[in-house]
């Protein structure tokens, strides 16, 4: 970062684009799963934008926005419209993208982020509205002619596309950040989005400012695109701090434009001086008939709301007593936090004390050794193949002092490897620890007679020298003895 | 009312067509007529007419989010002037 006198902060909005995974187009009937498709294969005469077809909106896809509009607490107007955005590029069949602009579907909502330094922040949103996505675009060159052109592939235009527009209240690359985290896991969360940001169906676009920090005047603000990973979010703002904020310290206008980050070579290019708003001359859709909501539909769409991650969060901490960081962690997804409970499904609900002890300990479990194993394989939650009962059972065959603490480690790496429960890997394994006294009686005499020095010191007083003598003891039953029952038989032996 | 040059250009420009200089002042006079035709209707008195976009009372059209067969691609490429690999072939876009 470039230093200068006045301390400039950045003023930052975030516009997102969310596939939503409905079955079909927005407003045709074609799949709108073309992730391994043949180019062209899931298109009609109505996103291919032929002259005399009429686009039918997809129920499916108003209810994920006004559930995400919800989640996001948006007001929702009872009456929305759709309107045509005109822009000639080859990505749109039609000449125009069918969108929402004075009349979307919801308004006025906010989510509450981590500000990055230790507190929350709530930052608002504007609006969610209803779009379609585009065609993708490959760009090649003639091989005969050297001259560059590109190929269409239509089967992504008309896929229901979601726009959050966040209102400027972010103030760093780190809170720009967090809010991403938030909105993915929200729209993960109801299930209306992929919201992958490597797959292209999260998409984020940013405007930035800076300004002298205090000030309450924004400047020019400066549209970033390309950015194709939270990683690539945060550098390019932070480029674009230190860019603004030296040309404002040197004296210079910040110039309104779009800029577009280039990867590898950590810069923001200038792409194209902004084109006025009404370039696009919105103007209402007439093929599309409004939409029109009534407060009980909408409150039909809230009581479908899952838990949301703040809430559930809340709730791990209180219930289960884990640390709010513990909680985070288990709440990251959906699919984590059921697991976790799905593990406690047997836990008594009147039995405060017992609950939160097998807690703690599925948590332990979950984010100790099933975390290392999850990440050393790349496998999400989903893929795991350890059954959250056998979490559960696990506990209970330590606690029931069958095997050693080290020995689960081994059971665990079993059930994760083959999905085994791990009552049946023990039993196997023979792994069950000795239990019997006779059995254990013989190994601790071997021991003793192998091990003069050790026993002199011993009688002598020195009571380390037993550890040593379980440490024997644990390695001749290759760790099946439980050691404390060594331990006692070892002096019970030797008249300590 | 009358259009400027300037307005025509800028049109011609976002309407991605080509204009002669002898066309301009045509189309300034063409575009101009069109928009007071149109003028016309600010005539009516609307005053205690809400507005709308739509001229059928619809609302609410819309269907459930059942996938169907998608148009054979040899017919749908059939119609492009170029194609190529199952794409459609176009001018270079980048800029």
């Amino acid at each position: 970062m470039t230093t200068t006198a006045i301390d400039y902060e950045a003023v930052i909005g975030l516009e997102v684009h969310a596939q939503i995974t409905t079955r079909s187009k927005n407003f045709c009937s074609c799949s709108a799963d073309y992730a391994n498709a043949a180019p062209n294969t899931h298109v009609c005469p109505v996103c291919l934008g032929m002259p005399g077809t009429l686009p039918v909106l997809n129920r499916a896809a108003i209810e994920a926005t006004v559930m995400t509009a919800l989640a996001l607490n948006c007001e929702i107007p009872l009456h929305s419209k759709f309107d045509r955005k005109n822009y000639p590029y080859p990505d749109l069949m039609k000449g125009y993208q069918i969108t929402q602009y004075d009349e979307p579907l919801s308004l006025n909502g906010w989510t509450e982020i981590d500000d990055g330094n230790g507190g929350t922040l709530r930052a608002g949103i504007t609006r969610v509205h209803l779009e379609e996505d585009t065609a993708r675009l490959l760009h090649r060159v003639d091989s005969v002619t050297g001259e560059p052109y590109s190929l269409v592939d239509v089967n992504r235009a008309g896929v229901p596309l979601m726009e959050i527009v966040g209102e400027p209240d972010l103030r760093t690359p780190e809170q720009a950040r967090q809010y991403l985290l938030k909105l993915r896991q929200i729209l993960r969360y109801l299930g209306v989005s992929h919201a992958n940001m490597e797959e292209g169906n999260f998409r984020c676009d940013a405007n930035v400012s800076v300004r002298p920090r205090g000030s309450t005047t924004f400047g020019n603000k400066v549209e970033v695109k390309n950015m194709n990973s939270f990683r690539a979010v945060f550098h390019a703002l932070e480029y674009e701090l230190d860019r603004q904020s030296t040309m404002m310290a040197a004296g210079e206008r910040i110039p309104m434009e779009t800029r577009g980050w280039v990867e590898g070579e950590n810069r923001t290019v200038s792409q194209r001086s902004k084109e006025e708003a009404n370039d696009y001359r919105y103007f209402p859709e007439p093929d599309l008939p409004p939409v029109v909501l009534t407060p009980d539909w909408i409150e039909g769409v809230r009581a479908k709301l899952p838990e949301l991650p703040d809430a559930k969060r809340a709730r791990f901490v209180q219930r289960y007593g884990l640390s709010p960081h513990e909680a985070d962690l288990l709440t990251d997804s959906r699919a984590r936090a059921d697991y976790f409970e799905a593990a406690l499904a047997d836990a008594d609900p009147t039995d405060d004390a017992a609950r939160r002890s097998l807690a703690r300990a599925v948590a332990n479990w979950m984010l100790g050794e099933l975390a290392r194993l999850q990440n050393a394989h790349g496998d999400e939650i989903e893929a795991v193949k350890v059954r959250p009962q056998h979490i559960r059972e696990l506990v209970a065959v330590i606690e029931g002092g069958a095997i050693s603490g080290t020995q689960a480690k081994d059971v665990f790496q079993k059930m994760y490897d083959t999905g085994e429960a791990p009552g049946a890997i023990v039993e196997a394994a023979g792994l069950s620890q000795i239990s019997g006294t006779d059995e254990l009686a013989a190994i601790v005499a071997q021991i003793l007679a192998a091990h003069p020095q050790p026993v002199a010191d011993y009688r002598a007083g020195k009571q380390e020298a037993i550890k040593f003598l379980v440490g024997q003891v644990m390695r001749a039953t290759k760790g099946r003895a439980n050691p404390e029952s060594a331990g006692a038989l070892l002096r019970d032996t030797l008249g300590g | 009312m009358s259009l400027t040059r300037d307005q025509v250009l800028h049109i011609a420009k976002l309407a991605r067509m080509g204009v002669e200089e002898a066309e301009i002042e045509k189309f300034q006079r063409q575009l101009s007529q069109i928009l007071d035709h149109f003028a016309r209707l600010s005539e009516v008195d609307t005053e205690n007419v809400p507005p709308t976009a739509y001229a059928v009372p619809l609302q609410n059209v819309a269907r459930d989010d059942e996938p169907r067969q998608s148009y054979d691609r040899d017919k749908v490429l059939a119609n492009a002037p170029m194609a190529e690999d199952g794409y459609f072939r176009v001018r270079a876009v980048l800029e």
